[in-house]
């Protein structure tokens, strides 16, 4: 028996007499965790939340979250003698007196930054993976959750030192609230305490900045992972990988390794960023003062999107019997956003529905065997990064040498027709791979070698696909589900009744679109046909001479074609 | 890692040790207490036999390992001595001015940054060369429970619903459910004294004929004639009420000196400026901008225009600010000035429509 041995098993008898630990805790020791380097974009934003709740305990050790009036004393001279709230003199205070305090808020403020863009490109990651799927759903809405929290979380965390740009933050959140019909006024005042700015704002935010969003972050955070430990990480396609296994290295010691070194190497980023890249220098910006602003006034990048939709809006109101209905500012404010967290949260049981798959899903697909969502991805993207690109028009116009209203107007334009053009060139795009991957599948990876045959003909010498690479080349594809049969098998054949309704030809026409796919035609698995998957639709007879050539190689020669 | 193990259990499902006597038995397809007993529910692939050696004791390449170890000990070690440095610059240097921070700042990040950094750079050597490469399957049972399972899980909720008799018994559900909504719904009156009744006080500002109009900062009145070259656009704020950060909310103003003829008269077919509540071609708009309330701060002498710098929306000066271009939907009201009897800038009248952002009730 080695020392380790002993070592453990004395503690262990201690720990498991008390605890009944050796099987539940050896299991969580042995757990198999999938690598692939898209499943640490969640990692980032769980360590950097960590770092989060740090950083900003230390910061609550010196914030005065008050909207007392005082005059400055500190050390910082060009604001000396003037009249601050105490929430800004403490955060000058937190910047130039107390040693590191500065470091720790700039440390806070791009993990703040780092957290809301580590969830958005997480999220995209499950998006165009479809690791949404059955049975992640829960998780699935739990990050648009988490994701909504961050923004709010950010907005209120950057409003609090109260500094001119924050208050000018504060004051459009306002503008917004009392936009809402019916309840607004009376919202914005019981937020507000009173009118605008009164002086009660910066309290309630702390509170909620400090205790009740990060509670409800902590516990769907620690719910989210949860389900991700309880239904077992998914993995991307390869080798041996199937819906029925978990592929890839123990929990303890590799796993734990690896991600107790990110967490660190996270921790030095945001160090480097903070002591080289300045963020937020609230003392340039004066205390806040409801008839004083800055030119260029921005938001942190999370809420750009927002700020863009305010800026694109047409100049719509209403005023209808005594009461004012500001659509320019209340429909840019719900309705982006709106569309796509509602979108989102839909778009599991809207997929499942129109393609009608109701199986689990524990492989990823990769982005182009699933066409037509990543082309609503990319579509919403576009939506969202145009409105993200026009909340800093101003910032763009000056850096471009483009007229700011032309600008807008290019916007307006844009944010409707740029994710059609997107929709359409990802399908296209996709389906391109997908024919290189057929094509790879069929006639194999091109050597570079010509050679004369006897007969003066020229030909490329090929090699097979690896078999691991195949493996993740064919994986989705053939192993797709099989999926309910909603149109008719021949041209004549009536149309199953259920498929007459309304909602029955939209259905067809979401499974058409949402299976469309170019088949894989290597060797004889033939689930690439006949299952609803590579609906002829996509490779229109005769418009592809040369696939339908691949797919004539394919089934007749066994396995790959010679490589001559 | 076999999923048929249910035989190893220490307590076999379906026969309890004759010796002990037990609680109530099992229902048959729920799981067996020790299972039900681990937490995270990962239990069932772990057999309690001896298994067979899953990792390799050593490193895929022992002498690659060694010259490994000698690095990552030299990071780990690196990282201890930016720790020290990092408590050495926290004692040694001062804050309490612009550069001190900035100087401190920087050795406090960087050896922060070498502390962590060189243990992550480390940490990964280690898993990278020194620990053997292994690649596990572990098997995936399908996520739902047996039939016989959700059947018990059934029978069980359903006995305990019978037993509570809350099916059975409408009178006390639905008093319950009155009593809950009564729980729920209590509380929420507290919230009543956050904040005050809107009321008619967004209606309104602080100013009021007679009161002067101080330029903002200096905080000094200020007469026509101080202010007479066109194009100079000056923030202007109540007598009073310069300190007061909840008045200016509402009563920040600017005023605009043009030249003669520049002002388009309003006119019952086309908006424009009211000149009879313009004193010399000065003439007074709020500063709080109709969208959602920013300060109206910038102005463009050669076009007349008046730029939001937060969404853009744009007024014309000479026409009653009328919009433009931009989110905005009404022009910024237009205050009524006159001057006093010593000659200074003085509102006439409060604002006659409401400033800032539009609200349900402002009609």
């Amino acid at each position: 028996m080695t020392f380790t041995e002993k070592a453990v098993e004395g503690t262990g008898r201690f720990l498991d007499d008390r605890l009944r630990g050796a099987v539940s805790v050896r299991g969580f020791l042995r757990k198999i965790f999938p690598d692939h380097w898209s499943f640490l974009l969640g990692e980032i934003a769980l360590y950097s939340f960590i770092i989060l709740l740090l950083t900003g305990t230390f910061l609550t050790l010196f914030f005065q979250p008050s909207m007392t009036e005082i005059v400055y004393h500190g050390s910082y001279l060009p604001l000396r003698g003037v009249r601050m709230s105490e929430a800004y003199a403490s955060t000058l205070n937190i910047s130039f007196d107390v040693r590191g305090g500065l470091l720790m808020r700039q440390v806070h403020h791009w993990a703040a930054l780092l957290f809301m863009a580590a969830l958005m490109v997480h999220m995209l990651r499950v998006f165009f993976t479809g690791a949404y799927r059955k049975p992640r759903e829960f998780n699935w809405l739990i990050g648009i959750v988490l994701f909504t929290l961050g923004m709010l979380e950010g907005l209120f965390g950057y409003s609090l030192p109260d500094d001119l740009l924050s208050g000018t933050g504060l004051r459009i959140t306002e503008g917004v609230i009392q936009s809402i019909p019916v309840i607004g006024t009376y919202f914005a005042y019981f937020l507000f305490g009173g009118a605008f700015p009164g002086h009660i704002i910066i309290p309630r935010l702390y509170v909620i900045h400090v205790l009740l969003i990060p509670g409800l972050l902590l516990a769907l955070i620690s719910a989210h992972l949860f389900f991700m430990f309880h239904q077992k990480h998914t993995q991307m396609p390869g080798k041996g990988r199937t819906n029925a296994n978990v592929v890839g290295a123990p929990m303890y010691p590799y796993f734990m390794a690896k991600t107790g070194a990110f967490f660190f190497f996270i921790f030095a980023v945001l160090a480097l960023l903070s002591t080289f890249a300045q963020i937020n220098p609230i003392w340039l910006f004066g205390p806040y003062n409801p008839s004083g602003i800055t030119a260029g006034s921005q938001p942190d990048f999370y809420m750009g999107a927002l700020e863009g939709a305010l800026r694109i809006m047409w100049p719509w109101e209403w005023n209808i019997a005594g009461h004012t209905l500001a659509f320019n500012v209340f429909i840019p404010a719900l309705v982006p956003l709106g569309i796509i967290f509602t979108g989102a949260a839909l778009w599991p049981f809207l997929e499942r529905w129109a393609i009608g798959d109701y199986s689990e899903h524990h492989v990823n697909d990769r982005p182009r065997n699933a066409p037509t969502r990543t082309a609503i991805g990319m579509a919403a993207i576009t939506f969202y990064g145009v409105l993200w690109l026009e909340g800093a028009n101003d910032v763009i116009a000056a850096q471009l040498q483009i007229p700011l209203y032309t600008l807008t107007w290019i916007a307006r334009f844009a944010v409707i027709l740029g994710p059609v053009i997107a929709y359409w060139v990802t399908k296209r795009i996709c389906l391109g791979l997908q024919r290189k991957d057929a094509h790879l599948l069929a006639h194999g990876v091109e050597t570079g070698i010509i050679r004369q045959l006897p007969s003066g003909e020229f030909v490329e010498l090929t090699r097979p696909v690896p078999e691991q690479d195949r493996a993740a080349l064919e994986y989705n594809r053939v192993n797709a589900p099989e999926l309910p049969r909603t149109t008719p098998d021949g041209a004549d054949a009536v149309p199953a009744p259920e498929t007459r309704s309304m909602l029955g030809r939209d259905r067809v026409s979401a499974v058409r679109r949402g299976t469309e796919g170019i088949p894989v035609a290597a060797d004889g698995h033939g689930n690439g046909h006949g299952n609803g998957h590579g609906a002829p639709a996509a490779v229109p007879g005769g418009a592809h001479p040369a696939l339908e050539q691949d797919a004539a190689d394919g089934a007749d020669g066994e396995g790959h074609p010679p490589s001559h | 890692m076999s999923e048929t193990n249910g035989s190893h259990r220490d307590e076999p499902p379906d026969e309890p040790g004759p010796e002990e006597p037990r609680g109530p038995y099992r229902v048959i397809g729920t799981p067996p207490p020790a299972q039900a007993r681990t937490l995270l529910g990962e239990a069932e692939h772990i057999s309690t036999e001896p298994v067979v050696r899953e990792l390799p004791a050593g490193p895929d390449d022992p002498k690659k390992a060694t010259g490994a170890e000698r690095i990552v000990a030299a990071l780990f070690l690196l990282s201890l001595l930016a720790s020290i440095a990092f408590i050495a610059a926290y004692v040694a240097l001062p804050v309490h001015s612009l550069d001190a921070v900035f100087r401190s700042n920087l050795a406090l990040g960087l050896t922060m940054a070498i502390a962590f950094g060189a243990v992550a750079v480390g940490a990964v050597i280690w898993v990278k060369v020194i620990m053997p490469h292994v690649e596990l399957v572990e098997p995936r049972k399908p996520l739902a429970s047996t039939p016989e399972a959700r059947a018990a899980f059934t029978q069980t909720f359903t006995e305990g619903a019978e037993a509570s008799g809350f099916v059975k018994r409408p009178m006390l559900r639905r008093t319950l459910i009155a009593a809950s909504a009564g729980l729920a719904i209590a509380p929420l009156v507290l919230l009543r004294d956050m904040g005050p009744l809107p009321g008619t006080s967004l209606r309104h500002t602080v100013w009021r004929k007679g009161l002067r109009l101080l330029v903002y900062g200096p905080n000094t009145p200020i007469r026509p004639a101080d202010f007479a070259i066109p194009g100079q656009m000056i923030t202007v704020v109540p007598d009073g009420y310069q300190d007061n950060q909840d008045a200016l909310a509402k009563a920040a103003t600017i005023i605009i000196k043009f030249g003669p003829g520049q002002l388009v008269p309003d006119t019952p077919r086309t908006y424009g400026t009211k000149m009879n509540w313009t004193v010399d071609n000065i003439v007074a708009y709020s500063k709080i901008c109709t969208h959602v309330g920013c300060p109206v701060a910038l102005y463009e002498e050669t076009t007349h225009r008046i730029l939001c710098p937060c969404h853009q929306s744009t007024f014309d000066a000479t026409r009653g600010a009328a919009v433009t271009f931009g989110p905005a939907a009404r022009p910024l009201p237009q205050l009524p000035l006159g001057v006093d009897a010593e000659g200074y800038l003085v509102a006439t009248h409060d604002y006659y429509e409401p400033v800032g952002p539009s609200f349900w009730e402002r009609g």
